[in-house]
């Protein structure tokens, strides 16, 4: 027996074909969305991955430092590190802010990073070009995805920073690329108040009874111009230790708030990036729906324009199963070209999107799979109507 | 009665019921023998076309006899189980317009019914190739229904119906878009097809110019047959 359904595709070829491109752009997008969605978790796992530490230390009672804003003192660093199963404590912070690059600004989650070197918990584990930052102040290594180049000059708060390193895929979970500069710099940007801010606050102090004695009012000056804060304490743990029996002693001891990396994970993805996955998931909701009406239309059309071929074929003795199948495949062929030409233009414009988009195989494995049943389904209203087709419409009268 | 071809007797078909019941089919009887070519003409609404689809098993009589070849087909209800095995396999059909499937080309449209049967591919082809041949078309074999004139659709058509070699053709005024040449080739065909294959056929036509082809002629006025015997043109002068 021939194929009905691929002679009839290869008599009218270019209306599959030119069909399953705007169906393939659909795809496409549906494609990028879940890639989008994909590459949200992975930047989350990455900038886990990628601060080196086994234990996130943080305020009390809160879910920072990524999720939620957390103030720790930074010299608690110091008793962490001396528990038992801590090999490497170091302190961080996290600010997203722009960031001033000759005429524009650069959106960018700067990460203060403490005294150290490769390897110590915070730090960028490796450099595409350039060195890491070896000086108290000033320096900066930024992601190449900030679009800045080793010895660019940058500006954050008040102060100059010059790009002596470069690193790849340092994004925060939003995507916006991390410049590392030196911690004390970075405590500094997190707190600074502007002149008029300063003097406003000092006038205050001075004007109140309780500080009228100089030594006290200068020490009190003192105080308020440092910034004795972080956001998080990062541990990395001794390989023999258990990551909870430690992270419920530093909770214990401490009286603070501990995250083991899936824990942080979770409210990563979980808390950080909810609500985004939520508006992807009506997006791809939407966009499949429209590719199952776009895909009903066409082969119902092709069906009604069908109809008297139908009537003839039902009238000469074809079986409606072989019907069925011929608008079935059709169908399937369309969805099949519609996915593949989404599958390219979703690899080819990737790239050009300014998140970072993960085209996963098993995501695209499972589209492949979605495109024919929706495809299967919606053949279901055009069998219908050639099932209703009566033989006798063959016979004129 | 025959054994072979045609026989109807007291063919009944009647749609609606009660006040609004309409009598399509009153009272049909014709035989057909194998090899013979009649015709059946009858005014608008006369019950031409639904006898054309109780013969053709497409639809259900009211009542009455049919027989197929050698086979019972309806008395008084329908007489075989599956009706879309019997249209294949027992029954030709030449419409109005041929009706080819218009993605295939002139051999496998021919070869479909065949195939549907179950016959292999290339035997199919085969025997669709020699009936294009007998048919004359043999040459557009390759040809997509939309590149073949009229006259030349209408040989495929007529091929197609003759492929599973059923005893019985209906044809449902084949010479309706046709020319008078091309029209008296395709009667001149179906009557030299009908001898070749015996097989017993009947054209439903309004065509005055192959009427007087005709040797047996069965009128439809009201749902009644009528039967007229004539020969050539003295037919059309009666």
């Amino acid at each position: 027996m021939i194929n009905l359904a691929g002679r009839d595709i290869l008599h009218a070829w270019g209306k599959f074909v030119f069909t399953g491109i705007g169906l393939g752009l659909l795809i496409g997008v549906t494609l990028v969305m879940a890639g989008v969605y994909r590459g949200m978790v992975d930047d989350a796992k990455v900038l886990l991955e990628n601060s080196g530490a086994d234990l996130w230390v943080v305020q009390q009672d809160t879910i920072g430092p990524y999720a939620e804003s957390s103030s720790l003192y930074d010299d608690l660093w110091r008793s962490i590190r001396s528990m038992p199963g801590v090999a490497q404590a170091a302190n961080v912070t996290y600010l997203t802010m722009q960031v001033q690059h000759e005429t524009h600004d650069i959106r960018a989650m700067v990460t203060g990073i403490s005294v150290g070197g490769p390897g110590t918990p915070g730090w960028p584990p490796s450099l595409v070009a350039g060195r890491q930052i070896t000086r108290s102040h000033y320096e900066a290594v930024a992601d190449l995805s900030s679009g800045l180049r080793l010895g660019d000059r940058l500006r954050i708060r008040r102060n100059d920073y010059t790009v002596v390193g470069l690193t790849r895929r340092m994004v925060s979970s939003n995507g916006d690329p991390m410049i590392f500069i030196p911690l004390r710099d970075a405590q500094e940007a997190q707190f600074l108040k502007d002149n008029d801010a300063i003097l406003q606050q000092r006038r205050r102090t001075a004007e109140n009874p309780a500080f009228q004695h100089p030594d006290v009012l200068q020490h009190i000056f003192a105080l308020q111009s440092n910034n004795p804060f972080v956001n998080a304490i990062l541990v990395r743990l001794e390989p023999t230790s258990d990551v909870d029996r430690v992270a419920n002693s530093i909770h214990r001891a401490q009286r603070l708030t501990v995250y083991t990396r899936l824990q942080m994970q979770r409210i990563l993805v979980g808390k950080l990036i909810a609500t985004s996955a939520r508006q992807i998931g009506m997006f791809l909701v939407i966009l499949a729906t429209v590719s199952a009406a776009i895909v009903a239309f066409i082969i119902y059309t092709l069906t009604l324009g069908k109809i008297r071929e139908i009537a003839v074929l039902k009238l000469i003795g074809t079986r409606n199963r072989t019907i069925s199948a011929m608008i079935m495949q059709q169908a399937m062929t369309l969805g099949t070209i519609g996915f593949v030409v989404g599958k390219i233009s979703a690899t080819f414009s990737a790239p050009f999107f300014p998140k970072h988009v993960l085209l996963e195989p098993q995501d695209s494995i499972a589209g492949f799979g979605a495109v024919l049943l929706i495809c299967l389904l919606s053949s279901l209203i055009a069998i219908h109507a050639a099932l209703q087709v009566d033989p006798a419409e063959a016979i004129g009268g | 009665m025959t054994t072979q071809g045609i026989h109807i007797e007291n063919l009944r078909k009647r749609y609606g019921s009660g006040d609004t019941a309409v009598d399509a089919l009153k009272s049909v009887n014709m035989d057909v023998t194998p090899g013979e070519v009649v015709g059946l003409i009858g005014p608008s609404g006369s019950g031409k076309s639904t006898l054309l689809k109780c013969l053709g098993a497409v639809t259900e009589p009211s009542g009455g006899k049919m027989v197929l070849g050698d086979q019972v087909i309806y008395d008084e209800g329908w007489q075989v189980q599956d009706l879309r095995a019997l249209r294949r396999d027992r029954i030709g059909f030449v419409f109005q317009a041929p009706y080819l499937i218009s993605f295939l080309d002139a051999t496998d449209n021919v070869a479909l019914p065949s195939m549907l049967a179950g016959t292999p591919n290339a035997e199919a082809r085969a025997r669709a190739l020699e009936l294009l041949h007998a048919l004359d078309v043999a040459h557009r074999a390759k040809a997509l229904p939309m590149q073949l004139s009229g006259g030349e659709q209408q040989r495929v058509s007529i091929a197609r119906g003759l492929v599973n070699r059923p005893p019985v053709i209906l044809a449902d005024e084949p010479t309706a878009p046709l020319d008078s040449e091309r029209a008296l080739a395709v009667i001149r065909i179906l009557n030299e097809m009908a001898r070749k294959f015996e097989t017993a056929i009947i054209v439903v036509t309004h065509d005055e110019k192959i009427i007087p082809t005709f040797k047996r002629l069965y009128h439809i006025r009201d749902g009644i047959t009528h039967e007229e015997v004539g020969e050539g043109r003295s037919f059309q002068e009666r």
